[in-house]
């Protein structure tokens, strides 16, 4: 259950990437830094006072204005370009947010209170903690809200078609460039979810979220890179191994269980390059 | 005053220019065929019409400029364009590209999806299949279905029975002109299918290297051997 419940924040920031990914086309590889940096803003409203429910809530729409902005102000330039120039331009943001954030609050350690209880409950004579249980059932919340969202309403069937075809798109009247701010929004707000349910179990520092990034490009890859679905799969079985090649596998242990991740990475991008999930791409010649 | 009145139209790609000033007008209710061979420019009228491609020149849609306007808002004001090659949204359902189409209404979605299917009842056969699963001639109707959801005060049809079978494309004009006499919709096409597209207008162009070569009232070019076989080649 542990490893499910940190595999569903690996699924989470997962979804985010998946997410920029339908929508751009590109691989976000700020998306744990703006999660970092969005995780701090919880924390400072935390700490001057604000009731820990309200400072996560204010985050997750700050984080969704914010993630529509950096669209906006900054990857709107580089669009259609070319993807190596979109790399640099979020591998530049990683930087820029990371000694921000630094420059902000400082590089010490800062422990971040948690959302549920330290309690545990026994379910059919497992112990499971509040905590695992509570993060399990946000994240199935927010996956079955993004089910909604773009399979039952208009702007989210908008948002897919603007990804598919943003030529057609437009002609049918749909702003393409503000649904692509809408999804950065969105990926903005579901990585600082994954942010501020992530920090209880490591210390918040600047750093916070560079390996959860790492076993969510895993996740991402194992599932496929173009499917939510497959996100949050990936993200529960990388939770899963991780979890258990550090417990039972000797040699592996704490130190080692982030090559899990990358020996995922590894074998799916050998055998599947697309994912379990994800569609193969094919073109014709 | 005209629905959509052009006037200089000019367009190029980077250096290359593609249009060399055109004057042409459709007036409500009016069917206007441009017509002429492959490359030369055809498409880039329609495409610099919606914002597309850079234009210059003078065109308005009933009197608003719409020279350097964004190809959403073109839309937003009842221009509907099925653009060459269709556009239709393969992985999504042949009912979720319909209902893309009138994205920018609220009212009688519903009855508009029905009254598309009672036009294209192969389309309502289909209608939870994904858009890519459908024969050429299938997704073209897809493609015009869609365009009449945004109930277009102006439809463009670029080269509509392009890669689809000849008997196909016959009944798409078929159906193509009850629609619009059902509706008085006024129609800018382009197609290089002159037979077909002459019998479906009232008013033909031809478009030679960027320019009008002739223009007229397609009963009397359809009439005229001389220029059939000069600028037609059938």
């Amino acid at each position: 259950m542990d490893g499910i419940a940190t595999g569903s924040i690996y699924a989470a920031v997962a979804l985010a990437l998946v997410l920029i990914f339908r929508s751009t086309g590109i691989v976000n590889f700020a998306q744990g830094e703006m999660a970092m940096f969005s995780t701090f803003v919880a924390w400072a409203l935390y700490e001057a006072g604000v009731p820990l429910g309200l400072a996560v809530l204010s985050t997750l729409v700050l984080s969704f204005v914010a993630g529509m902005a950096i669209e906006r102000a900054l990857i709107r330039h580089f669009e259609g370009g070319e993807p190596l120039t979109l790399v640099i331009v979020t591998l530049g943001m990683f930087i820029l947010l990371n000694g921000l954030a630094g420059w902000i609050w400082g590089f010490e350690n800062r422990g971040f209170p948690s959302l549920f209880s330290d309690d545990a409950v026994t379910v059919g004579g497992v112990r499971l903690s509040v905590e695992s249980l509570g993060i399990v059932a946000v994240l199935l919340a927010v996956v079955g809200l993004l089910f909604l969202l773009f399979q039952r309403t208009k702007i989210g069937l908008a948002m897919r078609a603007a990804a598919l075809n943003p030529e057609s798109s437009a002609l049918l009247g749909v702003r393409v460039g503000t649904m692509l701010m809408l999804g950065w929004g969105l990926a903005a707000a579901l990585g600082a979810l994954a942010g501020v349910l992530v920090a209880p179990r490591l210390f918040l520092d600047v750093n916070l979220m560079g390996s959860v990034l790492i076993y969510a490009f895993a996740a991402a890859a194992l599932g496929g890179f173009d499917s939510a679905l497959g996100a949050v799969v990936g993200g529960w079985v990388i939770g899963v191994s991780e979890n258990l090649a550090g417990t039972y596998v000797d040699f592996i242990g704490a130190d080692l269980k982030i090559l899990v991740p990358l020996g995922i990475i590894f074998v799916v991008l050998l055998v599947r390059p697309a994912g379990l999930f994800g569609t193969r791409e094919v073109a014709r010649a | 005053m005209s629905l959509l009145e052009v006037e200089g139209l000019r367009a190029a790609y980077g250096p290359v220019r593609v249009l060399e000033g055109l004057d042409f007008s459709v007036d409500e209710g009016q069917k206007v065929a441009v017509l002429g061979p492959n490359g030369a420019g055809k498409t880039t009228i329609l495409r610099a019409l919606c914002g597309m491609v850079d234009a210059r020149g003078r065109a308005e849609f009933d009197g608003v400029s719409l020279v350097g306007k964004r190809t959403a808002e073109i839309a937003r004001r009842g221009v509907g364009h099925v653009p060459e090659g269709r556009g239709t949204f393969g992985s999504l359902s042949v009912e979720e590209n319909l209902r893309l189409g009138a994205y920018v209404r609220r009212e009688d979605v519903r009855e508009d999806l029905e009254r598309a299917y009672g036009w294209f009842p192969r389309l309502g056969e289909r209608r939870r299949q994904a858009a890519g699963s459908l024969s050429g001639g299938e997704q073209q109707m897809l493609a015009v279905g869609r365009a009449l959801m945004l109930r277009p005060r102006l439809l463009m049809l670029d080269e509509p029975s392009l890669g689809i079978a000849p008997i196909v494309a016959k009944e798409l004009y078929r159906v193509l002109g009850e629609i619009c006499d059902e509706h008085g919709m006024t129609v800018l096409l382009v197609e290089q299918n002159a037979g077909l597209a002459l019998d479906f207008v009232d008013h033909a162009h031809v478009l030679e290297s960027g320019r009008f070569a002739l223009s007229g009232e397609a009963d009397r070019i359809k009439g005229d051997d001389e220029v059939r076989r000069s600028y037609l080649g059938y």
